[in-house]
């Protein structure tokens, strides 16, 4: 059986290799020389490559990495801050009108971002958050925190009732029980909740470009575009830029795959 | 999964947790032994309801409180200063008049549409495809398929300047695989007949892992010997599809539409990177038109941006709507 399926294999990683192509193309450009880089046809491989692209990148984006990252860890500890104690309480607790609240969660995915940003803009411009990192960390967690209660109850869901009652037999508290047993054994729960709200906001662009836009806190994205923006035809630096940008990701997928895949099919396959 | 458990509990919820608890008062009026029990209901509510307090409250402060803004936006007379003065006059439905009569509206929703369903219907065949072919198992499947996800978690930024440079008409790679094939160039980005495409397929390429994932673990979810036993009675692998695969698929192909037709209307950084709508109104669509009318432009009209906003809420909550009263109807029968 293993034998036979050589050519599985083959096409396998000849499909994936198409699918990736445009990844590979990005390190590619980002390697390229400036005098090469409006050559035609185009050098596929990095021949005689360059550096020059990476040395921009760190000469002149760092500022904007380190707020990007600021800004993932604030929304990761708010996100799970609320949805933690919400998820258990929609799977465990059964609060009466529960369900009203599962059904807003799923509403306020469908609202496009760009509707919550005028939102956003028209609050922060009165109380001053505009170009702060507390203003981007709240607006940012708004794509995290429904999706969050989400996983969580159905995480926590699977915890057997027994492990509950036997908590609330020794005299444990709800507090208790949910410190000391609910969170300890959600964790993939909470890997899988903060992986996604960090990605999701070192990747926002919507919310930085509208509320945080000129301010001295500007995230990657809007380093990135700034350079697109400027029509610089430096492509090389904006490629190495946005392969820098694409570490997260990358890290994720090394270390957290299979929570990626529990992460997108927990919200939409029956176990 | 929990969440179509929850939403179905939710519909007979309100009235069924009542009786319970009036069950439970008229049985503490009765017996000596009730009180303690009826009292330990109420408390586990309490507690209920203090942990999820925090996110009713965000809820409330956070997409309530925006939202609204967002509706009064639309009914008023905004400009950047009356955010600050808060004179903003009072203007009705004048700003959706004109939004319905601009002559971008009709482009707009046209674009929408193709977006949406174009970007779906490859994104779904695609992934399906593919989910089918991994669940054959063959060596290296696992590592392909985990790879498969890139695309997918890369910041949109990324990839959108990516297909910005690859599709650019003298330098990108495309064109010039085009003409080594002894094709002809094609201004993807800057012309009126190819802008639309070249966001789509930047943006099905993005699209085709969650497909993929979703799909496959549907698969997976199908027993093995369901399959054995049609293969026993002599089905053919199309056959196999066709009658048994697709068929279980059914729930789950109808949450992956469901999540693609939500997630695809509200796409805004691909089309705005490498288009930013245009040439003209070509690419526009109906999230873009809403940024252009507000942050976009010179001379902001978030009023009329945000009606803008509103009707493709408001398009949003009609598809979902029609999706749960199907749903509701394939589980009747």
């Amino acid at each position: 059986m293993k034998r036979r399926a050589w050519w599985l294999t083959a096409i396998g990683v000849l499909v994936t290799a198409v699918m990736l192509f445009p990844v590979y193309w990005m390190v590619n450009v980002s390697l390229t020389q400036t005098s090469n880089m409006r050559k035609s046809p185009p050098n596929l491989i990095p021949i005689d490559g360059t550096l020059t692209g990476y040395t921009v990148v760190l000469r002149q984006q760092l500022p904007y990495l380190g707020t990007s990252l600021l800004i993932g860890i604030g929304t990761v500890l708010l996100t799970l801050l609320l949805a933690a104690p919400a998820g258990y309480s929609l799977a465990k607790l059964r609060p009466r009108g529960g369900g009203v609240v599962n059904l807003l969660l799923l509403v306020a995915q469908m609202i496009p971002a760009i509707v919550m940003a005028m939102g956003f803009y028209a609050i922060y411009i009165k109380l001053g958050l505009l170009d702060s990192a507390a203003g981007l960390i709240l607006a940012d967690s708004t794509i995290a925190v429904p999706f969050g209660v989400l996983i969580f109850s159905a995480f926590m869901s699977r915890i057997p009732d027994e492990l509950l009652q036997a908590a609330r037999i020794d005299g444990a508290g709800p507090l208790r029980t949910f410190g000391s047993i609910v969170l300890p054994v959600s964790r993939n729960g909470i890997i899988t909740v903060s992986l996604f709200a960090f990605l999701w906001a070192w990747s926002d662009f919507l919310f930085a470009n509208t509320l945080d836009n000129g301010g001295s806190l500007e995230p990657i994205t809007l380093g990135i575009y700034a350079y697109i923006g400027n029509n610089n035809q430096q492509w090389n630096a904006i490629m190495a830029t946005a392969v820098v940008a694409s570490i997260p990701a990358a890290v994720l997928l090394v270390m957290a795959q299979r929570y990626v895949a529990a992460g997108v099919t927990s919200g939409a396959v029956k176990d | 999964m929990t969440t179509e458990q929850s939403r179905t509990r939710s519909a007979g919820r309100p009235r069924g947790g009542q009786s319970r608890d009036g069950a439970a008062e008229a049985a503490s009026s009765r017996g000596p032994r009730r009180p303690p029990r009826a009292r330990v209901l109420r408390s586990t509510q309490w507690a209920a309801w203090g942990f999820l307090a925090p996110v009713v409250v965000y809820l409330g402060l956070f997409y309530a409180y925006p939202l609204y803004r967002n509706v009064d936006l639309s009914i008023r007379s905004y400009t950047v200063t009356s955010f600050v003065s808060g004179n903003a006059p009072f203007t009705g439905f004048a700003n959706y008049r004109s939004i319905f009569a601009s002559s971008t509206f009709a482009p707009a929703l046209l674009n929408t549409a193709i977006f949406v369903f174009v970007s779906i219907g490859f994104q779904f065949a695609i992934g399906l495809a593919l989910a089918v072919f991994f669940h054959r198992n063959f060596r290296l499947s696992g590592l392909l398929r985990a790879l498969f996800l890139v695309p997918w978690l890369l910041p949109l930024l990324v990839s959108a300047s990516t297909w910005s440079w690859m599709l650019n008409s003298d330098s990108g790679i495309v064109n010039a695989f085009l003409q080594a094939l002894g094709l002809s160039q094609i201004n993807w980005l800057t012309s009126p007949t190819w802008s639309l495409t070249a966001v789509l397929i930047a943006n099905i390429w993005i699209g085709i892992p969650f497909n993929l994932v979703i799909m496959y673990s549907g698969l997976q979810s199908i027993p093995g010997d369901v399959f054995e036993a049609a293969a026993i009675d002599g089905a053919s692998g199309w056959q196999r599809f066709w009658r048994i695969t697709f068929p279980l698929l059914r729930p789950v192909s109808a949450i992956t539409l469901l999540l693609g037709f939500v997630y695809t209307l509200k796409v805004f950084d691909i089309i705005w990177i490498m288009t930013k709508g245009g040439p003209a109104t070509s690419s526009t669509t109906l999230a873009i038109w809403s940024y252009q009318l507000s942050f976009g432009s010179l001379l902001p009209d978030f009023s009329s941006a945000a009606a803008v906003g509103n009707v493709l809420i408001i398009i949003a909550v009609i598809f979902a709507l029609v999706y749960v009263r199907a749903r509701h109807r394939l589980e009747a029968t």
